[in-house]
């Protein structure tokens, strides 16, 4: 703002086509409440097992408790104090509950395992159909070619390192370069798309006693009901971890710009930095 | 790193916000989303239903995949007075009715449905909760049981009546014609070869494998056919359906 000399005119591309924005924005929306409701019955059994089986008596891997006084989390023989947090914790009246996630966290706040299935239930749905869609729209609809397709220069281990070097060191490119796809961004989005999201419904259908009838493959592939549990518990938390990355570039990389990109479209290209 | 001032003022700013939770609680109780929220049991029922076919199978385990400890849940001992004279005898006075729409009503003693051709069948019990627990179960087929009492075609739906209360009322709970008809759908008596134990359901529980866990009915006393859940209990199907919005089709 303070330079003298004009600044070039900013250069608009069009950037993310509607079915993208639209798949976006109901996924925000969708994976919130899944995660938030599936929070919700995990609070009716906070244990996992490996296998085809597990109940109380069962070895649980992972385990979120209380005792008289504190919350823990256990994963394995390493036991975290949570107290406050998971476990035990104090509600908004003062009143304090052992629930492993508090309410605040889950769909709905206060217990209730059948809500919490009936959100997560019908979501499930709006995920399994909107992902459905947009996976036909990227493949055939050019987006994987366009915008996903990984080149065969960028597989090369010291593109891939360059990338994550300068994603380390927070050098976003500025100019043309801006409106692609970096690799790592390739990958976690077709990570995302084709891997993750799919290996949830794939998990989650799997812990249906009516689709192990129709499909018991589905047993075998992920080793039993209460694996499959785990397996969806455990992509839960890279879905979160995703989002927080995700969260943390488009703050770094220009939030104004790239919530504009996400609503409409149309992203202002950074200017080229003086060399 | 963040003062811890202002982490405690955020942390602050957050409790404050808590009150907006009880926005979305009031989003989660209006009967407008509740009907909404219900499609996803309407389309899981009607997916499954196109898809699964009537006859396919839960899958049946070996022994050696039995779980070490069968966990029971809901009651674990019925109250009252009558049932504990029952449990005392060791359930010999014990008898089933088999009422409704049918052309012959019957009342089985637990000689009867011992005496019946018998179906032993290792499956995985799944508790809504999210555990699971893989026994072996005896017991007759309840088609051969709605057969002998010669089903009519008006029934649409099976009424399980049980001797368990939590509160007030007795438990109960209904499936369709589809599982009710199922190669699986057995009454047992028996759970890992032994007698079953009064906290799994003595001296008869309901398996309708590939459902969830409440919808296997303990303490059975009566069957009884029906054209529409109208009238029973609440309407909704089931002890839990009634009383805390359970799905009556519980196949996922």
């Amino acid at each position: 703002m303070t330079d003298l000399a004009p600044a070039p005119p900013p250069t608009r591309v069009y950037r993310h086509r509607l079915p993208t924005r639209i798949w976006h924005w109901v996924n925000a929306v969708t994976l919130l409440i899944l995660l938030m409701s599936g929070l919700m019955i995990f609070n009716a059994h906070p244990r996992l097992y490996w296998g085809q089986y597990g109940a109380n008596a069962d070895y649980a891997w992972f385990a979120i408790g209380s005792t008289a006084d504190t919350g823990y989390v256990r994963i394995g023989a390493a036991r975290v104090e949570t107290t406050g947090l998971l476990g035990r914790w104090t509600d908004a009246e003062g009143v304090e509950k052992t629930w492993a996630f508090p309410g605040w966290a889950t769909i709905p706040t206060s217990y209730s395992l059948a809500d919490g299935r009936r959100w997560h239930l019908l979501f499930a749905w709006v995920l399994a159909i909107s992902l459905t869609l947009y996976m036909l729209w990227t493949a055939l609809g050019g987006h994987l070619k366009k915008d996903l397709h990984v080149r065969r220069d960028e597989w090369s281990p010291r593109h891939i390192w360059h990338e994550i070097k300068d994603h380390a060191r927070l050098r976003f490119p500025t100019g043309a370069a801006a409106a692609r796809y970096n690799i790592l961004q390739k990958l976690s989005y077709i990570g995302i798309i084709f891997i993750l999201l799919p290996l949830m419904i794939a998990t989650g259908l799997t812990m249906s006693p009516g689709i192990n009838a129709a499909a018991p493959w589905l047993l075998d592939l992920f080793g039993g009901r209460q694996s499959a549990r785990s397996i969806h518990f455990i992509g839960a938390w890279a879905l979160v971890a995703f989002f927080l990355v995700h969260i943390v570039m488009v703050m770094l990389a220009g939030p104004v710009n790239e919530l504009r990109s996400m609503v409409t479209g149309w992203f202002r290209l950074p200017a080229e930095k003086a060399k | 790193m963040m003062p811890r001032r202002e982490l405690i003022v955020r942390a602050g700013g957050l409790a404050a916000a808590l009150p907006l939770l009880g926005a979305c609680d009031a989003i989660n109780d209006a009967p407008a989303v509740r009907r909404i929220l219900s499609m996803g049991e309407e389309m899981n029922r009607a997916s499954q239903r196109a898809l699964i076919d009537r006859e396919a199978l839960a899958r049946e385990f070996t022994r050696a995949d039995l779980s070490p400890v069968f966990r029971s849940n809901g009651t674990r001992l019925p109250p009252g007075a009558a049932y504990a004279a029952h449990a005392a005898g060791g359930f010999a006075d014990w008898r089933v009715a088999v009422t409704g729409l049918v052309t012959r009503p019957l009342s089985l003693s637990m000689a009867d449905i011992r005496a019946m051709p018998q179906r032993t069948q290792i499956t995985r019990h799944d508790c809504v909760e999210g555990w699971s627990a893989i026994g072996e179960w005896t017991g007759p087929q309840l088609r051969r049981i709605l057969a002998a009492a010669g089903v009519k075609d008006r029934a649409r739906y099976i009424v399980f009546r049980c001797a368990d209360r939590l509160g007030e009322t007795l438990y109960y709970e209904s499936c369709d014609m589809i599982d009710a008809l199922h190669p699986q759908t057995i009454l047992a008596w028996a759970l890992n070869r032994e007698v079953l134990p009064i906290a799994n359901g003595a001296p008869l529980r309901l398996r309708l494998e590939r459902q969830l866990g409440y919808k296997h009915a303990k303490y059975v006393t009566a069957i009884e056919a029906v054209a529409s859940l109208d009238g029973i209990g609440a309407g909704k199907g089931g002890y839990w359906e009634d009383r805390i919005d359970y799905e009556w089709y519980a196949g996922i």
